[in-house]
């Protein structure tokens, strides 16, 4: 498997992204950069975290339209994989690979600390090797993580299990003191239709080793080996 | 073609969480202005730009507005003023 890892400028997660990959993972990764038009045969990309642009206009706004991203969007299209975390999963709202968007964090603070997650779906190419329900710690660094969309896409995310992670207190319940950012219906990630394309707001790509607090994300990674190699 | 410089202002949709704008009316009233009910902070755009007449520069920045400057899941706009530059 070939993970491409996008560096936008100001991407500041792709280094991480692409160490998870090659010395977690043992699999092969490159840098991809935005300018390029290039895959460069990658079979899954990752769109890292991040201040894109300088988050200018909105998150993500301008990075929807580097070069790059007319590949990974023809790539997503094709059923290629695609995971955004944190700026990535705004970058992936606003080039229309998945649907609402991130606003300004509720508490108008900055959040930088770990969270629990659990894992509301297994249906997707990133959490078929997790088990549903299970929680899952990784830490969060965001000021725009508020997921928001009107009520009938939230309504039909549900109904089609596309809501893959919800911040949850130790407890396991999706509580109001338990959302770092105010995001509807405590939303942390959601998928594509075909759960190829997921976006979230933790950062799976930190929560790689013991000596970091947590090797929770491992379990995504190892999803999207398990998705590519089925 | 001539010049015109169009305003346009974005500003969170009705209804959505406005935590920016709930902040500033409180510190409004933390100031006396008590009589202050709503606040929403958004952004002001100044685009100069080249069209056949007015009218052709307003429709111009309105499809700017919904391809790029305001998010059509959390925003709306409004052009605000079309003037020649």
């Amino acid at each position: 498997m070939k993970v491409g890892v996008v560096s936008f400028p100001g991407s500041n997660c792709d280094e991480d992204a692409l160490l998870a990959v090659v010395e977690r993972l043992e699999e092969q990764a490159v840098l991809l950069w935005h300018k390029d038009h290039d895959l460069q045969g990658a079979d899954v990309v990752i769109l890292p975290g991040g201040f894109s642009y300088g988050d200018y206009l909105r998150a993500g706004a301008i990075a929807r339209f580097s070069p790059i991203m007319q590949e990974v969007v023809a790539h997503a299209k094709r059923g290629g994989p695609v995971i955004g975390i944190c700026n990535g999963f705004q970058i992936a709202c606003e080039a229309g690979l998945l649907p609402g968007a991130l606003l300004r964090n509720a508490s108008l603070q900055f959040r930088s600390m770990p969270v629990t997650l659990r894992v509301e779906s297994t249906d997707t190419v990133f959490t078929r090797a997790a088990t549903a329900g299970s929680r899952l710690t990784m830490p969060i660094a965001h000021g725009d993580g508020r997921y928001t969309a009107d009520d009938a896409t939230l309504d039909r995310l549900e109904g089609e299990g596309r809501v893959t992670f919800r911040y949850v207190d130790a407890a396991g319940e999706p509580t109001a003191a338990a959302n770092p950012n105010g995001s509807m219906r405590n939303i942390a990630g959601v998928a594509n239709g075909t759960g190829t394309v997921v976006g979230l707001m933790p950062h799976p790509e930190r929560a790689m080793e013991t000596l970091l607090g947590s090797t929770d994300g491992l379990v995504l990674f190892q999803s999207l080996l398990a998705g590519v190699k089925a | 073609m001539k010049r015109f410089r169009v305003s346009v202002h974005i500003v969170p949709r009705k209804g959505l969480l406005d935590p920016q704008g709930k902040a500033v009316a409180d510190a409004l009233h933390t100031l006396g202005f008590s009589t202050v009910a709503d606040v929403h902070v958004g952004r002001h755009l100044v685009i100069e730009t080249s069209a056949g007449d007015a009218q052709h520069a307003e429709a111009s920045v309105r499809e700017m507005c919904s391809r790029l400057l305001a998010n059509p899941v959390t925003e709306d706009f409004e052009i605000a003023a079309v003037a020649a530059a």
